[in-house]
């Protein structure tokens, strides 16, 4: 039933299971072709050159840079980011043996290799030989830097959608590309995003046309495999009226010693009474018990709920990364649209994770819901912030935010930063919050009914992530709760 | 199947278990009694292996087994079921979830094969209808918004599922109504008086007795047990009280 699961690798099983290691943790031998180090604008223009870009794109990307230059750090309160050298990073890296897009035939078996071995149904067959009522994944596989191959592509295109990697989009639909790319997290919105612009290296494309129901769950797994080399994609999915699109994002990445930053981009565009469901099941490399090593994870995700009536659900499961900094965040600025956000971040040893969300109700009738639940254990951090922001012509909207923490141990930290700003009366905000603890009787009582440590506390922590757990399509929730498991080895006992 | 020799436990400190001394051989069925504080629980958690619950003194053999060597999971592997005087709640993971991970935990730790989801809801469904307890409800969190009858008649469907050697049933019949009484009572029979199994009940009144007949039963009192008789001893107890005994 689940093929995309990961954890379902006996090898990887067996390593996870050795020394609660991490489970990705191991790196190929693909050779890699290497842009410029550090970061320049020789090195904007060799990304372009070597993606064929049009020249509009290449002036785009040189003002991002330009700007950027001008920007301070960010500095978060409870986040502790040690410096980040940017000249000592390769920004692009690319499987050396191109293969041509869309033949699985002529992927580099290597590369197949790596995917099998997380699990990722790239072979069609795979996936068309699932359990009966099995679900299609589309998979777009992001290696690194270049997208190696599509799946299904006929029979979306056959639908009208358009999958595309960023890059191929960029050459073979530029209206569209150009008409939105930017337009919802402006290149100026943030120290991160506005390096995104500039050295952004690929990423996806998506468009579901008028009336369009996307024929299947479509899914990009992002992998981080070249030493070194930040990884900056670009996502932009944009559901015109009427439509419905569920987008899938998973990320593992293979252990290195040196950190290194993540720093993604995805825009959401829906139109009138259009939806887009996106989940994502995040389980980076969070560094080693000690702290030592794992990805930076700075991503700038937010949706444009444009249309009247339309509806953006963002779930995300964040398990890994040794720092998270994350906000999907809904813009509403479409009469009685919807925009919802279920997040599990999960934190262990010495994780950091501020992740949150921020509603902004431009539009009368529009509606939130926020649904968070924070697990932390060992030495980790795990915040919360969100911003509810009710403008002045949302009238008789509503936002409902329930926030719970989970504690693991005495050493580890959870904090809710809400920020509420209304500026229409007749608006509707609920905020709960709570925080508990795995009790003694909890687990005493799973155990005696034959549940190790371990296989308590995972039960239990599922069961507090629930609702959030139950939003994922039905693929991802297995491997999710897979992985919450996992995520916790070790921290109890 | 139960030799508990002169065990002695502390709970904070506080020395609550005094050279304890029992004996349960299969197909026998024990009651022990006693005045409120008295460490019947105590007995329990300590025989279930809870953290907080310090052994001071004497050993317990369980099928030959050391069984104060255990942790609590390999203890419930090995076949011993605590019936909770308090049930607990876990939100967010149902009976069903709860109970099919418990089994196939136990089951692998005795290296037979898990048992498939559909074998499971078969076995489930047969012990709830033993039970009369609505299978529904077997879909609900463990526990959540369940009254306290109903806590204590699920505890009775886990015993059945998980189909113990030895079940040491802490105050069953509190909390009971009086059909649900009789229920468990014939559930208890139906799942445990077999040649190859025991069970302790944990008890203040006759009432279940009535259903389940002892073979044996105990008062214990300030740590240890210093009464023991048979089924009659129950109905002594139940018209004088403890005052005689102490
Ligand atoms: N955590 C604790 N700290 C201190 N004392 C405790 C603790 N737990 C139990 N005790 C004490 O141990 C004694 C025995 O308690 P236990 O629950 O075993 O009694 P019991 O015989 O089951 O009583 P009842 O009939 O009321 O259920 C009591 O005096 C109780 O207060
Ligand atoms: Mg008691």
């Amino acid at each position: 039933m689940n093929d995309i699961a990961p954890i379902k690798d006996q090898a990887a099983r067996d390593a996870a299971a050795r020394a609660a290691d991490y489970e990705h943790g191991w790196s190929s031998d693909i050779e890699q072709e290497y842009g410029p180090k550090g970061l320049s604008e020789d090195t904007v223009r060799y990304i372009s050159a070597k993606k064929d870009e049009p020249e509009w794109m290449l002036d785009w990307r040189l003002k991002a840079y330009r700007h950027w230059l001008t920007m301070p750090t960010p500095d978060w309160a409870k986040l502790n980011i040690p410096p980040i050298d940017y000249q000592a990073a390769y920004y692009w890296a690319a499987p050396k043996t191109k293969p041509k897009l869309g033949s699985l035939d002529e992927v580099d078996p290597e590369i197949l290799r790596v995917y099998a071995k997380l699990g990722i149904p790239l072979e069609e067959q795979k996936v068309l030989a699932g359990v009966e009522g099995a679900r299609k994944i589309a998979v777009d596989a992001v290696f690194d830097s270049v997208s190696v191959a599509t799946t299904f592509r006929k029979e979306l295109e056959a639908a009208g959608v358009i999958f595309r990697s960023i890059s191929e989009a960029i050459r073979e639909y530029p209206d569209q590309v150009r008409k939105w790319l930017g337009k919802v997290v402006p290149m100026a919105d943030n120290y991160f995003s506005a390096l995104n612009c500039a050295v952004f290296s690929d990423g996806t494309f998506v468009y579901i046309p008028e009336g369009v129901r996307c024929p299947m769950e479509l899914s990009t797994y992002f992998r981080i495999n070249a030493e070194n080399t930040g990884q900056f994609e670009r996502t932009l999915i944009v559901a015109d009226k009427g439509s419905y699109v569920s987008y899938l994002e998973g990320c593992t990445a293979p252990m290195r010693d040196e950190n290194q930053l993540h720093a993604a981009v995805v825009e959401l565009v829906a139109m009138d009474d259009a939806e887009i469901k996106y989940s994502t099941v995040q389980n980076w490399y969070p560094g080693d018990a000690e702290g030592k090593g794992g990805i930076y994870n700075f991503v700038t995700k937010r949706a444009l709920c444009q249309g009247k009536r339309s509806k953006v659900s963002w779930t995300q499961v964040e398990t890994g990364s040794a720092i998270t900094w994350k906000y999907p965040s809904c813009v509403l600025n479409g009469e009685d649209s919807v925009g919802e956000f279920y997040s599990v971040a999960v934190t262990n040893n010495h994780q950091q994770a501020d992740t949150g969300t921020k509603m902004i109700h431009n539009a009368r009738g529009t509606r939130s819901t926020i649904i968070s639940k924070g697990i932390s254990a060992g030495h980790s951090n795990n915040t919360y912030r969100g911003l509810v922001r009710i403008g002045a012509a949302a009238e008789g909207s509503r936002n409902f935010t329930q926030c719970d923490s989970l504690l693991l141990g005495a050493d580890c930290g959870a904090h809710t930063v809400p920020y509420i700003e209304v500026r229409n009366p007749s608006a509707q905000i609920e905020h709960e919050a709570t925080t508990s603890k795995i009790s003694d009787d909890q687990m005493f009582y799973a155990q005696a009914r034959g549940l190790g440590m371990e296989e308590a506390v995972a039960l239990i922590v599922n069961g507090f992530a629930k609702e959030v757990l139950q939003q994922l399509p039905m693929e991802f929730a297995v491997e999710a709760q897979k992985l919450l498991g996992i995520s916790l080895e070790g921290s109890v006992g | 199947m139960l030799q508990i020799h002169n065990l002695s436990a502390a709970v904070a400190d506080k020395p609550i278990l005094n050279d304890l001394t029992l004996t349960i051989n299969a197909g026998e069925i024990h009651a022990i009694m006693g005045p409120n504080g008295a460490g019947k629980s105590t007995l329990g958690y300590v025989l279930g292996g809870r953290p907080g619950y310090e052994v001071t003194g004497g050993s317990v053999a369980f099928n030959g087994q050391d069984l104060l060597a255990l942790a609590p999971h390999e203890r419930a592997a090995a076949g011993l079921f605590l019936g909770f005087q308090y049930p607990v709640e876990i939100p967010g993971v149902s009976f069903v979830q709860f109970l099919r991970e418990s089994l196939n935990a136990q089951r692998r730790a005795r290296g037979e094969e898990p048992l498939s989801g559909g074998a499971f809801l078969k076995l489930a469904r047969e012990q709830a209808a033993l039970l009369r307890l609505d299978m529904e409800m077997l879909k609900r969190p463990v526990n959540v918004g369940f009254s306290g009858g109903e806590k204590k008649r699920a505890e009775m469907v886990q015993m059945g599922i998980l189909d113990p050697r030895l079940a040491i049933l802490d105050e069953t019949d509190s909390g009971l109504d009086i059909d649900a009484l009789r229920i468990c009572g014939e559930g208890i029979n139906a799942i445990m008086r077999k040649p190859d199994k025991a069970v302790l009940l944990i008890t203040h009144y006759q009432r279940l007795l009535d259903y389940v007949k002892p073979d044996f039963v105990h008062v214990l009192a300030g740590g240890k047990i210093i009464r023991s008789g048979g089924a009659d001893l129950a109905l002594e107890l139940e018209e004088h009280g403890y005052e005689p005994a102490l």
